[in-house]
């Protein structure tokens, strides 16, 4: 039976720490756009997660 | 005579009835066995009925009653077996798809002993010849009976484009889901393809908003044209969205054959399943909102 956190943040990827503020989920840093889609996608693949975007450079990861 | 009769029709309907497509259940030898062998047995039950009454032997008769409550069983099994196939999907058939399938096959069990009955019957009183007559036409008959609705009857299917606003895919104006990467955001542009499904009347609106119908056709879809979802890359997953204010729904579907036209012939041929069909217009008030 699949026992994975669904409808949950998983991972949140940001090139500004401004932006995201409190915890409950790992934070990560990118230094470009190339970096923080890379790390987007690699976590997304290993969590079978979909990567989301809330349009300020901010990427999340969640699993539906 | 009278008994060969009415278990050869109702075996002969038994067969008819269990269409090997792939898209229906079964697909697999064993359950074409299993389910034959079980028709051969309701054949069977039904062709024995008229002569034990005939006889006359009622505690045969009481028997028979009896034996035919097992065919509730095969209801079970079969939701049984579908729901444990479930949990591996990756694209999943839904609760009310597998109980409409579920339901058909019960009830197919139950027409083929109605059919071994009305052949063995008419054999009984008439003779062998009319039996020709008489089975044909309950295999016929039952073959009707069991053809429901589809949604082409239901609604209308259109093409639709593929859009983004920002990081928002949309169908037409309806909006699917938030697509993060921009690689994934291209790769749907190229290879995406989206449909409209527009209800005709307020019953069909009901029944399309039910979300056991959405993944039955999602599910028809798939397992047909393929999909481009694999395990841990859900991102792709097709998808039925409605739009909330006028009760159309928009598809979404990355699919390994990708042709929109079968596309839309195959969502004209989903069934409307039973456990989601709307009633609204045969009810009072649902006559009198709907103008």
């Amino acid at each position: 039976m699949d026992t994975g956190i669904k409808e949950y943040i998983l991972a949140i990827i940001t090139q500004d720490m401004e932006l995201v503020n409190g915890g409950g989920c790992p934070v990560f840093l990118a230094a470009n756009q190339e970096e923080q889609e890379k790390i987007a996608i690699y976590i997304s693949r290993i969590l079978g997660g979909i990567v989301h975007d809330l349009e300020n450079g901010v990427y999340f990861i969640c699993k539906h | 005579m009278v008994i060969l009769a009415g278990v050869l029709a109702g075996f002969l309907d038994r067969w008819i009835l269990l269409r090997n497509d792939y898209r229906h259940y079964p697909t697999y030898p064993h359950g074409h066995l299993t389910h034959l062998a079980l028709g051969f047995i309701a054949a069977s039950l039904g062709a024995v009925a008229v002569p034990a009454i005939a006889e006359p032997d009622f505690v045969a008769v009481t028997f028979l009653v009896l034996a035919a409550q097992q065919f509730r069983e095969i209801r079970n099994m079969e939701r049984e077996t579908l729901n444990k196939l479930e949990e591996t999907k990756l694209v999943p058939r839904g609760q009310d798809y597998i109980e409409g399938i579920a339901r058909v096959f019960e009830a197919r069990n139950y027409l083929v002993i109605l059919t071994a009955l009305v052949s063995s019957t008419v054999v009984h009183l008439w003779g062998w010849p009319y039996a020709l007559i008489a089975g044909p036409l309950c295999i016929l008959f039952s073959g009707r009976l069991m053809s429901g609705s589809f949604i082409g009857d239901i609604a209308k299917i259109e093409k639709a484009e593929l859009h983004f606003e920002g990081a928002i895919l949309k169908v037409n104006d309806v909006v699917i889901m938030n697509v993060g990467l921009p690689m994934t955001r291209e790769k749907i542009l190229q290879e995406g393809m989206g449909v409209i499904i527009k209800p005709k009347d307020d019953n069909a609106r009901l029944s399309l908003h039910a979300p056991g119908q959405r993944l039955a056709i999602i599910h028809d879809l798939v397992s047909i044209l393929g999909t481009k979802v694999d395990i841990n890359e859900t991102e792709l997953m097709p998808m039925a969205r409605k739009q909330v204010d006028k009760g159309y729904l928009a598809l979404f579907l990355l699919a390994n054959e990708p042709d929109i036209d079968y596309l839309i012939e195959i969502i004209k041929k989903v069934p409307v399943l039973e456990t989601t069909r709307g009633t609204t217009l045969s009810s009072f008030f649902g006559r009198k909102a709907a103008d």
